[in-house]
């Protein structure tokens, strides 16, 4: 009966960890919430014998995306309190609408007559390694394209943030290599008390 | 006391985490950035959807799909999160009702 505990320890932390992350006043707290989601999500994967996927979610989600958006909101320098002017606003709508879609999804897996009632017990082959196996042979062709689409995601963020400023001083070391000796060192016999005249 | 963890209790957290993401996009339309997370709280609801699936049923393909959500959801936080610089960096504000200038 642990892992029931464990179950509702964590789904109850995620639902309102996501509460929170439409709720809350400072987007800062939101991002930080979402990395409480993320991780009792985690957590209920655990339960679910799918340690890859829930390691998965820790390092991609919280280490890479959530900290992005945390980089972002830190970054921007954003009057926020002119952004939730139509939060009354729109919050009964929302409400309607969240609550019908609950109802609809309720009623849709209430219906939903699984022959599957409890959790199979994990087999020999670890997740995984299991997951290596199925991943590696059938589904090759998308697992390269998901290497692709990643690869399309990282060639546009760069290209999109990528600019040109004018007036910025750079160093160009094509330059600064093409130097020769000869223009740049002068060899001067200076006689004594008389100093160097011109200085180019 | 406490029931046996059925499939209809994973398919409830994500059903309210779903809800609670449309509910997010619903009251925050003017804050791209936490319309992202909205979108994010989507994502993350189907993944669980789709894992508690895959266990209960003894079919790897869920998860394998769940494999392929988080890149994509990795990959749309990226370049929605440049695109919200760029366009910061060009209005001076992220304001949903700012972006029109493709209206004509």
């Amino acid at each position: 009966m642990l892992s029931s505990v464990f179950f509702y320890l964590f789904a109850g932390i995620c639902c309102l960890a996501g509460l929170m992350v439409v709720s809350s006043r400072n987007p800062v707290h939101s991002v930080l919430f979402l990395i409480l989601a993320f991780f009792n999500a985690a957590g209920l994967f655990i339960l679910l014998n799918a340690e890859f996927l829930a390691m998965l979610l820790v390092v991609v989600y919280v280490g890479a995306v959530a900290v992005l958006f945390l980089f972002v909101v830190m970054m921007l320098d954003i009057n926020y309190s002119e952004l939730r002017e139509g939060f009354q606003k729109y919050r009964s709508l929302g409400l309607l609408i969240g609550a019908v879609l609950l109802v609809e999804l309720f009623a849709t897996f209430f219906e939903y007559s699984g022959n599957v009632k409890s959790l199979p017990s994990p087999g020999a082959v670890h997740n995984t390694k299991a997951l290596g196996q199925v991943i590696y042979t059938d589904y090759i062709y998308l697992f390269q394209l998901a290497g692709l689409i990643l690869l399309v995601a990282m060639i546009g963020a760069i290209a999109l943030t990528l600019r040109k400023r004018s007036g910025v001083r750079k160093q160009v070391i094509a330059d600064q290599n093409s130097r020769t000796r000869a223009e740049t060192v002068k060899l001067a016999k200076v006689e004594t008390g008389a100093g160097v005249k011109e200085a180019s | 006391m406490l029931a046996d963890i059925t499939l209809a209790h994973y398919l409830t957290v994500a059903a309210i985490l779903f809800v609670f993401g449309v509910f997010g996009i619903f009251i925050n339309r003017k804050n791209v950035i936490t319309i992202l997370m909205s979108i994010e709280l989507i994502l993350l609801s189907v993944s669980i959807n789709l894992v508690a699936f895959s266990a209960y049923s003894g079919d790897l393909s869920g998860q394998i799909f769940s494999l392929f959500i988080l890149t994509v959801a990795a990959a749309e936080a990226a370049i929605g999160l440049a695109i919200l610089v760029v366009y910061f960096r060009n209005r001076g504000s992220i304001s949903v009702d700012d972006i029109n200038v493709m209206k004509g």
